[in-house]
């Protein structure tokens, strides 16, 4: 059975299920797949034969997607020698070898159950929120948060983006929206110090998860990594085992950075996980490939729009499927 | 390294080159496919770059570069050349309606900056043209937007005009304009909520304000991380507005910024300012040519080839060397070398514009401490002429003068001298190697 078919078939047994998280992808990803998949079915229309013209133009295909040039060498090398190995000569077989390699190259040697959140049973779970200025950190919490407590959990939050203005208001309004307590002080007040509020808070009322924002910091700023690092020791020292999730944010429109990023942000805390976002536009987000592929970092969401129920679970094959779908629908054809 | 800039990139291809004397035009596509790497690696968009490797090679082939005995630096060169071609001079002038009030539109996608920069525009036009600006809060979508921009205000004194978010930003907008006329302030900056360029309705509502507050500027803000989308976003805001220039923000982290260049290819506007912290402050000119260079990822080399090239005199340089064959090289003379040196910046920056030079041994882990300098030209300051002329005189209470006069110790003093005779002789090795070997082999460069 090809790949494609073996994909489609995932989403035919579980179509409950999945039909809504790959409805909320294709939708979301519209743009992104149409461009994407154009591309590669243009390519396919006008290369007959698999030759070096053909590898040079999949190489643009997947560097417009800001997959990342030494991940692309790596994928076209690879890609090359499976042609060489399977004796492929037609490009419409090189599809399923394509959408294979990048998903495996996504999973590695690991399972698909990277992608789950690490929440505690009974006791408190802790998930800290990083990332660069402007990327989607306090709107994702404010999701996350009406996704935990759709599921039953009780979710408290932490302003501790004290810097920005206009931060802690914005966190107070998507806590509304959730309908979840944020704890907070003033702005300009230590980050640490109001995490440890939460903390305690928290634990005092019993909360299952606490959510902490945090400003938005350029990666190469020194100083405001390392107070990173101490909100990150305080949260170590106040809860055992914890925290139990470092989400890193990312912006899909984000170029080769995001891996520069994904790098300074693990030095300072154990991100643990990646927040996709603003994948509704037309940026591909490719990136992710690459920081998967060198830092072993999955990412765990997708942003996919600005309303609150616009956070999905990240699952690769629904990422590569919508990247793909065009070529799968067309195949059952 | 995913990170490398274009001069370490040509580096080894250069290395295969530099024995050769001549170079092919196989060379040339080595080195065109390194400069593509580069720009790649940097997010120039992948259709820009085509575009300009093509160009670039057709030069390179040219005589320009073949025939040069520095055909390396000659890419480099010519990449720089049409980088900066393409990136147009420095534009920071912000236009001035006839009629005051002069609006400014500022647009972009969701956290490019825009609220900030609302602000640090503001304060730019109050603080550098002293004019009494007025910030419109037009973001009525994203929780507390407004909120961010009153708080902007009030750090900056500068008036916030605001309706609540249950308003029309398209009312807004009006509002605002006549608000300013009545109270005469000669700016309206108006602030509008982040989008995507392919949300039809959101940008129909762009059209909108700008059909009412009909701007002198429309400025697109974009962050200098954004990957190869640049094009398409830039492209978009563009068609349907009709940009005026573009706001590069975030600058001040460590990307490439080759978006910078992608934006200014597809749409020919002129990006005006950078955004360089996050304090209100913290906005700058645009300098295309020091983005040409951030973008290759190298050290400066043409500004040090400038440099070295008005700083150093030729017929002393020429002396120089003499002098170096001879060892006949003495304090003066060192003193004079520092000074020229000097002459061209501090010397960390020097480093830095040296490809390569991070990665000599010994040069990585040497302490450029320019305090250091002053000591030792103070202690060279200390000696006598014939001292200067002839190290050799030096004696235990010769040098205790020395070390008392130039506020130093006799120890450091020892030091000074033992590292002078070591130069003699690195000098003395240096130059009949280059004379007996290649020639014209890099710059000349004092100290190297």
């Amino acid at each position: 059975m090809g790949f494609m078919d073996k994909l489609k078939n995932r989403f035919k047994q579980n179509e409950d299920e999945t039909e809504d998280v790959s409805q909320k992808y294709k939708q979301g990803m519209e743009k992104t797949r149409q461009s994407f998949s154009v591309k590669l079915n243009d390519l396919i229309a006008r290369y007959r034969k698999v030759d070096e013209d053909f590898f040079e133009e999949l190489e643009e295909v997947l560097i417009a997607a800001d997959v990342g040039v030494n991940t692309v060498m790596d994928l076209v090398d690879e890609l090359k020698m499976e042609v060489k190995r399977q004796n492929i000569k037609d490009t419409k077989e090189i599809k399923d070898v394509i959408s294979e390699k990048l998903v495996e190259i996504y999973y590695g040697d690991d399972d698909e159950e990277v992608e789950k959140l690490n929440i505690q049973e009974d006791e408190l779970s802790v998930i800290l929120v990083v990332g660069v200025n402007g990327v989607g950190k306090t709107t994702s919490i404010g999701k996350l948060a009406h996704q935990l407590k759709q599921e039953g959990k009780s979710v408290m939050l932490a302003a501790g983006d004290t810097f920005r203005a206009g931060a802690i208001e914005q966190l107070d309004v998507w806590g509304g929206r959730a309908g979840v307590d944020v704890i907070k002080q003033g702005e300009g007040s230590d980050p640490a110090a109001v995490i440890f509020d939460g903390i305690k808070a928290a634990k005092s009322r019993n909360a299952d998860v606490l959510i902490c924002d945090t400003a938005g910091r350029l990666q190469n700023k020194v100083n405001l990594m390392n107070e990173l690092a101490k909100v990150n020791r305080v949260i170590e020292r106040e809860v055992p085992g914890a925290p139990h999730e470092v989400l890193l944010v990312l912006d899909a429109t984000t170029g080769q950075n995001a891996m520069s990023q994904a790098k300074t942000f693990s030095d300072a805390t154990d991100v643990s996980g990646i927040v996709l976002t603003k994948l509704d536009g037309t940026a591909k987000g490719g990136i992710v490939l690459a920081i998967r592929n060198e830092l072993q970092i999955p990412v765990k969401f997708a942003g996919l729009g600005e309303g609150i129920e616009d956070l999905q679970a990240f699952d690769a094959h629904a990422f590569v499927y919508g990247l793909f779908a065009d070529l799968l629908e067309e195949d059952a054809e | 390294m995913a990170f490398e800039g274009l001069a370490e990139r040509l580096q080894s291809t250069m290395k295969k080159i530099t024995g050769k004397g001549k170079v092919s035009e196989q060379d040339v596509k080595e080195m065109t496919r390194e400069v593509r790497l580069a720009l790649l690696e940097a997010d120039v968009n992948f259709k820009v770059v085509k575009d300009l490797i093509k160009r670039i090679k057709e030069r390179a082939v040219g005589q320009e570069v073949m025939e040069s005995l520095t055909p390396g630096q000659q890419v480099i060169k010519v990449v720089k050349e049409e980088l900066s071609d393409l990136m147009g001079g420095e534009q920071s002038k912000i236009a001035v309606a006839d009629r005051p009030p002069t609006v400014i539109m500022m647009a972009g996608l969701q956290g490019a900056g825009k609220t900030t920069t609302s602000g640090k525009l503001a304060n730019h036009l109050r603080k550098k043209h002293n004019r009494s600006p007025l910030l419109v809060a037009a973001d009525v979508y994203r929780p507390a937007a407004i909120d961010q921009l009153e708080t902007v205000g009030q750090q900056l004194d500068v008036p916030v005009f605001s309706k609540g978010t249950d308003a029309n930003p398209v009312d807004i907008a009006r509002d605002a304009l006549e608000q300013a006329k009545e109270e005469h302030h000669d700016y309206v900056i108006i602030d509008t909520a982040g989008r995507l360029h392919v949300d039809g309705d959101l940008m129909a509502e762009l059209e909108q304000i700008k059909a009412v507050v009909d701007p002198d500027e429309i400025f697109l803000v974009v962050d200098a991380m954004t990957g190869q989308d640049a094009v398409n976003v830039a492209e978009s805001f563009n068609e349907q507005l009709e940009l005026s220039g573009v706001v590069l923000t975030k600058l001040d982290g460590d990307t490439r910024g080759g978006a910078a260049l992608s934006i200014k290819a597809v749409t020919g506007k002129p990006i005006k300012f950078a955004g360089m912290g996050e304090k209100l402050d913290q906005l700058e000119p645009f300098r295309p040519e020091s983005m040409a260079s951030r973008i290759l990822g190298m050290g400066d080399v043409l500004s040090l080839i400038d440099k070295a090239e008005t700083n150093v005199n030729e017929k002393q340089a020429k002396e120089l060397e003499e002098k170096m064959r001879t060892m006949s090289f003495t304090f003066d003379d060192f003193l004079e070398q520092m000074g020229q040196v000097k002459k061209m910046g501090p010397l960390e920056d020097l480093m830095n514009m040296i490809p390569g030079a991070n990665k000599m041994k010994g040069l990585k882990n040497a302490q450029l401490d320019e305090k250091q300098l002053v000591y030792v030209e103070a202690i060279i300051q200390s000696m006598t002429k014939d001292e200067r002329q002839d190290p050799g005189l030096m004696n235990a209470s010769r040098k205790k003068r020395i070390a008392k006069g130039s506020g130093t110790s006799v120890s450091q003093v020892n030091r000074l001298l033992k590292q002078f005779n070591e130069m003699k002789k690195m000098m003395k090795q240096m130059t009949s190697m280059q004379k007996g070997g290649k020639k014209g082999k890099g710059m000349n460069l004092p100290f190297m």
